[in-house]
């Protein structure tokens, strides 16, 4: 699937603005940002690719079990993510790395899940309502809509003004699409009018299997099954990304219910560490989409903008020192003591985790002793 | 000044959670057909009229979308309370409760509460055809993050709902439908037990019989006919699954010698299976006998003609009795 009649996009992939009836209602949320803001999308691009490439040496390296890249995606991400408002609530799917650095998680944290010292890393409420990433699939789509739900029982929507009305937004992949908990989120969505964003990110691939497999039609078409309007952006156009979901969003804020956003991107590494896309799909399909690479184009459009190496370089130099941090703390994070097993999984005391965590404690400190006297 | 009123389970039911809505603004019901029409047990009647349909909220006919969304509410601050139609009918929401409620707030290493009741209608005893009868309790006993509780009587389901809904955990709250109907006294005056614990309901000295849900009147009358018979029998109603309050059962079979726990699940893998090997590890030297176990058979809840075959009833508590006895 590539891009169709339908498809908006405001910048090609030469890096030239798109003036076309499509593009017209877009171009002022793009003209409204700053140069200072233009920039930092391309400097949350290349750092979060340099992140990402950095954490891949690692896993490789045995520093993680596994890592999940999200290398060629980073224009869906980066554009949706400055949509949103501080106040919105981010439901991630597990691959939204550019979208959690923007909401302010420490990346160190999405290293952490992934090394397997922690099943979240970050606390919600203190990164910009960026929630835990969800390891199965769709699940999550349910507790994004449920969650919005609770915003309009709370009558924190709708009022119009924008700079306080609450939007949730939901992030979620091609392969997603076909899981029960999505369709039932979108019904739920529709039925109860929530303030809310879907945000479905097109990468053609559910690990080895096409999207082609998953639907016969244009996902953008399938929510309109069920009540909820459905648009269709080249996601790797970082300006295309802003501008629908900013627009969007402030509709779902402004209380005229859900919308539905399908981003057309490419996954340009494997699925995660584990798997090699060599066994399943073309060089040919990877060329065409390595030619709609997010990043070269923006950097195009900036420069045509009158951007200059010094910014360039500067960005390259502070995403070389980021994934150097990356990788200096990543040597340093310690393992979880042996009390996480049983630590939070009930918020009350039960007796079964009190009891087995005191059995391990004096087991363990058992084998202390014995291997002190041996 | 006490308040004792006669009351059916659903109805105490129903009360509980019109006291647990009053208590606390953000408790909500959730469900399919729980409005209007009060839930297909009813237990839900008028509580829409009262509260609004922003508080009793009548939703999609899809479990997982149920339970999913309820998580959701209870994230940001809501404490949901869903009804699941019938025990067979929880299945399309088995993987919302068992990989996200459950293990939400583990998840989040107690950075979050998942304050989210699920109110079961479970077990046999009505009649119904395939997946209304079931009784899939230790399916979930299994989960750990769930907190799991069957009422057996008016006042305990009353007491209890609240308690659930006052838990900062997710709970299962299986609701024996068998039992909804008939009357029993509720202390509205009273107070609760905690929540996880086991109750003795009836003295005795030389067997012990545990169950919980439907099967607590099946053990009564079962004792009265042991008793005529000359055998004295204690009877637990052990209330909580997860996690089981050992101490009063190990206490009774410390006096007894002798326990059978009965169930109408199946026996295999089950509720009764942990607690007879629990009571193994923990009382052995006590046990004038092994622990029994008396369950519904291991094979699919058969058609409603067959139930009161497959369903443990009265003679077979008393055969596993005289089993017992005879070590």
């Amino acid at each position: 699937m590539s891009y169709t009649e339908a498809t908006i996009q405001l910048l090609n992939p030469e890096g030239s603005l798109v003036t076309n009836d499509a593009s017209a209602e877009y171009l002022p949320y793009i003209e409204a940002l700053s140069d200072e803001q233009l920039r930092d999308f391309h400097r949350q691009m290349v750092v979060t690719r340099r992140f990402d490439v950095e954490a891949t040496n690692l896993q490789k390296q045995g520093q993680m079990g596994l890592w999940v890249p999200s290398i060629g995606q980073e224009g869906a991400q980066v554009g949706s993510g400055y949509a949103a408002r501080a106040q919105d609530h981010i439901f991630p799917a597990y691959r939204e790395h550019a979208v959690a650095r923007i909401r302010g998680v420490d990346m160190i944290d999405v290293v952490k899940l992934l090394r397997g010292t922690t099943h979240g890393g970050w606390n919600p409420a203190e990164v910009g309502n960026f929630h835990l990433y969800t390891l199965v699939i769709a699940a999550h789509t349910l507790h994004a809509t449920g969650f919005a739900m609770g915003v309009t029982l709370d009558g924190k929507t709708g009022t119009g003004d924008l700079d306080s009305d609450e939007a949730v937004m939901v992030y979620f992949g091609d392969g997603s699409t076909s899981q029960g908990d999505a369709s039932e989120a979108l019904v739920f969505a529709a039925s109860y009018q929530t303030p809310q964003v879907f945000f479905l990110q097109n990468n053609h691939w559910a690990i080895s299997v096409p999207v082609t497999t998953q639907s016969r039609t244009p996902l953008y078409l399938r929510p309109s099954g069920f009540g909820i309007p459905g648009v269709q952006i080249d996601g790797n156009d970082v300006l295309a990304s802003y501008a629908v979901t900013r627009k969007n969003l402030d509709e779902a804020r402004s209380g005229s219910g859900p919308r539905y956003i399908e981003a057309l991107t490419y996954r340009i590494g494997p699925h995660t560490s584990s798997d090699d896309p060599t066994k399943y799909r073309k060089d040919a399909e990877l060329d065409y989409w390595v030619k709609r690479d997010p990043i070269p184009r923006f950097e195009t459009y900036l420069r045509g903008r009158g951007e200059t190496d010094a910014f360039f370089n500067d960005v390259r130099v502070e995403a070389e020192d980021f994934a150097a941090d990356i990788r200096r703390r990543t040597l340093e994070i310690p393992d979880p003591p042996v009390s996480k097993i049983f630590d939070h999984v009930y918020s009350e005391p039960h007796s079964l985790m009190v009891e087995e965590k005191a059995w391990l404690a004096a087991y363990e400190s058992a084998l202390d002793e014995n291997g002190a006297q041996a | 000044m006490s308040d004792i009123q006669t009351l059916p389970l659903a109805k105490a039911i129903n009360a509980g959670l019109r006291q647990a809505m009053l208590d606390n603004s953000k408790v909500l019901l959730m469900g399919e057909d729980i409005g209007p029409l009060g839930g297909v047990f009813r237990v839900t009647e008028g509580l829409q009229a009262e509260f609004g349909a922003n508080r009793v909220i009548d939703t999609p006919l899809a479990e997982a979308g149920i339970i999913g969304t309820a998580i959701g509410l209870a994230m940001r601050g809501y404490r949901p309370v869903c009804e699941i139609q019938f025990d067979g009918f929880i299945f399309p929401g088995f993987n919302q409760i068992t990989t996200q409620l459950a293990k939400l707030t583990n998840r989040h290493e107690g950075q979050i509460q998942m304050p989210v009741v699920i109110r079961v209608p479970y077990g046999g005893h009505i009649g119904a055809v395939e997946h209304h009868q079931e009784s899939p309790e230790a399916l979930f006993a299994h989960t750990a993050g769930l907190r799991i509780v069957s009422p057996s009587t008016p006042d305990d389901a009353y007491w209890m709902i609240q308690e659930a809904i006052a838990s900062n955990d997710p709970v299962m709250f299986f609701e024996p439908k068998g039992r909804y109907w008939p009357k029993g006294p509720v202390d509205f005056s009273g107070s609760s037990a905690p929540l996880h614990s086991t109750r003795v309901v009836r003295e005795g000295t030389e067997v012990t019989l545990l169950g919980h849900g439907a099967m607590l009147s099946v053990l009564l009358e079962a004792a009265d006919i042991a008793a005529e018979e000359g055998t004295s029998v204690e009877v637990l109603d052990l209330r909580s699954i997860s996690p089981i309050d050992y101490a009063p059962i190990l206490a009774s079979v410390q006096k007894t010698g002798r326990l059978i726990v009965a169930q109408e699940a199946p026996g295999f893998v089950s509720v009764g299976s942990e607690i007879a090997a629990t009571v193994t590890e923990r009382a052995f030297y006590s046990l004038e006998s092994p622990v029994l176990r008396v369950a519904g058979f291991d094979a699919p809840f058969p058609p409603a003609k067959l139930e009161t075959t497959y369903l443990p009833d009265v003679d077979r508590v008393l055969e596993a009795v005289d089993r017992a006895l005879a070590y």
